[in-house]
């Protein structure tokens, strides 16, 4: 066993007059209230990347917990329905670690449950099209049932200012693709806390997909709970001029035999353009026989954007299979535009080809064919939409 | 039969120093079916009038023209020049993040040729180019350049060479950094697309190394931004023994 010194738990000898620095994800602190919560400074770790005086209100002030209008596509087998603050799922697959998700869960009246059962393959989307522009706390559950499987897309558009907590719950055996897709009106102001639970055998693959919105945080946090569970995280971002968009991944081995493969992968375009990715692995104690990789990478398409990519892997057991990670930035450049353009391929349609081919990694893993039609259509759009400027 | 014609043509970079002049009055002319080598020491401006010819934007043509089949070709845009026959097969191939091989070859001869190639002789031609030029099946579905080698992306420039069937295609120090293996592969890839296709080719090289495997009609000499000497092959021989110094020694080096 390592000792409290070179875990660094103990204080250091640097002169930082008794501050001991958090050493594992796991330890940081959690609360459901929003006043166990100091108010948002902008230094602390979690926000230290985040626009925070942007949305002071959703850190700090009173939000509107009102169930909103849903729709929703008919698919047999699943159930979308409010529920009372005292269902007992709420509160199973993880809790707040910053004060804009404790403030949403302190304020939400009813939360929106999204139940999966059955044992036959289907999908769902799930649209928030009406949110308005008023500062708003929400909650969601997803669950499916034991042997269940299910394609959930949670469909974002229109204006918000939103923080929320949304928690996913995998009985064993289940197989579930959750995607979320910002794709939200310019102005709006998303953060967003995913909390998973993975029970035994269970495999979930969830997808974020950020394009539309002015700040959009969505942080995914899942817990590999059960033996033999399974995780595919991917995401993929296309930041504009002036948009900020960002999530920190966490996924937690807490199991043995578990496994999890982290992919985000985003394009920068215009000025002011910013993309945030922090990816958090920790491997447990009881996570023997785990096997992790993540990664990141970024295409920067012009100048005057920043993209920041961490990768964190904590590692309290040997007994693994693998586990790594990897992060890229990289530029399209004048010269891969002249390598391309000598070869006879239009300006626009080098641009094109690039921005797909890197992303289309991510939209060819989706799963649902017209949804990746869509997003095909949706980068496309992005690209034409920046040219016109 | 298709002509380039470059005529008195100047061109000039920006530096940090200022502008400063590279070509000073080029005059050549390739027919198709031709091969011309043009040698000459570092600095004398041979890669500048290759990226010149492809239109890269950081050279300017002060005056003069490049005429191909009587088209002005200097104020086409770089993707035009491709379009109407031009080809660069380029000394560092620059590496495409995202974009396979199979990606890029298939939208460049779509571009190339108006409409996308036919998919079933398309794919067997690039299979048969591939196999030709000892590139790994794998290599198809890799990023364009990405972690390739030297001599693979040179080879990579020359299976784009025989797939795009250009009129005229320089070669900008392609056998630099080849062993002598490759250097057999590549030249006799560019060989057998020339004798397909009877394309041009303006072979630009420092050394005389690989005008053993490609043999050309015509060597031309370049010191100091202009064509100091031309000749037939046996020029190519007298340099190997001579070297370029009689050259330098009758011009101002700077």
């Amino acid at each position: 066993m390592p000792t409290e010194e070179q875990h660094g738990i103990k204080e250091h000898s640097d002169g930082r007059f008794g501050f001991v620095p958090v050493q594992t994800r796991s330890d940081r602190f959690k609360s459901v209230n929003v006043a166990d919560f100091a108010p948002v400074t902008g230094r602390e770790a979690v926000w230290k990347l985040s626009p925070v005086a942007k949305f002071t209100d959703l850190t700090g002030g009173d939000l509107d917990g009102s169930v909103y209008p849903v729709e929703s596509t008919p698919a047999a087998d699943i159930t979308v329905v409010w529920v009372d603050r005292d269902d007992s799922r709420i509160g199973t697959a993880g809790a707040p670690e910053e004060r804009a998700a404790a403030n949403a869960w302190s304020s939400f009246d009813q939360a929106l449950a999204i139940t999966v059962g059955g044992e036959e393959a289907k999908e769902i989307t799930v649209t928030r099209a009406h949110l308005g522009s008023a500062p708003r706390g929400a909650h969601t559950i997803i669950e499916a049932k034991p042997f269940s499987q299910a394609v959930v897309i949670l469909e974002n558009v229109g204006d918000a200012r939103l923080t929320e907590n949304v928690e996913i719950i995998l009985g064993e055996s289940a197989n579930l693709t959750v995607v979320t897709l910002q794709e939200w009106n310019d102005g709006a102001v998303h953060l967003a806390n995913h909390f998973a639970s993975i029970g035994r055998d269970a495999r979930l693959k969830h997808i974020v997909v950020s394009l539309g919105g002015s700040i959009v945080r969505v942080n995914p946090s899942v817990r590999l709970a059960g033996p033999g569970s399974d995780t595919e995280l991917l995401g993929l971002y296309f930041a504009d001029a002036g948009q900020h968009l960002e999530q920190q991944v966490y996924v937690n081995h807490d199991a043995p035999n578990s496994r999890s493969r982290v992919t985000y992968k985003g394009a920068l375009q215009g000025t002011g353009a910013r993309t945030v990715w922090i990816g958090d692995v920790l491997i447990g104690r009881t996570a023997a026989g785990t096997d992790s990789y993540e990664q990141n990478r970024n295409l920067v398409l012009t100048e005057g954007t920043r993209a920041d990519s961490i990768p964190n892997l904590e590692i309290e057991t040997g007994d693994i299979k693998g586990a790594g990670h990897a992060s890229a930035t990289g530029r399209f450049d004048d010269e891969q535009l002249f390598y391309l353009q000598s070869r006879g391929i239009t300006e626009d349609e080098a641009r094109r080809l690039v921005v797909r081919g890197f992303l289309s990694e991510i939209v060819q893993q989706i799963g649902s064919k017209p949804l990746e039609d869509r997003l095909q259509a949706a980068i496309e759009a992005e690209l034409r939409g920046t040219e016109e400027k | 039969m298709s002509v380039l014609e470059i005529k008195d043509l100047h061109v000039s970079v920006e530096t940090d120093q200022g502008t400063k002049q590279i070509l000073r009055g080029v005059d050549l002319t390739i027919k198709e079916g031709e091969i011309h080598a043009i040698m000459g020491p570092n600095g004398s401006g041979k890669s500048t009038l290759a990226y010149t010819i492809a239109g890269h934007p950081k050279y300017k043509v002060d005056s003069g023209s490049i005429l191909l089949d009587g088209e002005e070709v200097t104020t086409m845009t770089v993707d035009q020049r491709a379009r109407a026959g031009l080809f660069l097969a380029m000394q560092y191939p620059v590496e495409i993040p995202g974009v396979t091989v199979t990606n890029f070859l298939r939208t460049a001869k779509t571009a190339i040729d108006g409409e996308a190639p036919a998919i079933r002789t398309w794919i067997k031609d690039v299979r048969e180019s591939m196999a030709r030029l000892r590139m790994d099946k794998s290599f198809a579905e890799r990023n364009v350049n990405e972690g390739f080698s030297g001599g693979e992306k040179k080879r990579n420039e020359i299976l784009q060479l025989e797939l795009l069937k250009p009129k005229f295609a320089i070669l900008d120090e392609t056998d630099s950094g080849l062993d002598v293996d490759a250097l057999k592969i590549v030249s006799e890839g560019v060989n057998r697309a020339k004798e397909n296709t009877g394309l041009g080719l303006l072979l630009i090289t420092h050394y005389t190394r690989i005008l053993r495997y490609i043999t050309p009609d015509f060597v031309h000499v370049f010191v100091d931004g202009r064509i100091a000497e031309q000749g037939g092959p046996e020029l190519a021989d007298r340099l190997e023994d001579e070297g370029y110094d009689r050259f330098l020694t009758e011009s101002n080096v700077g």
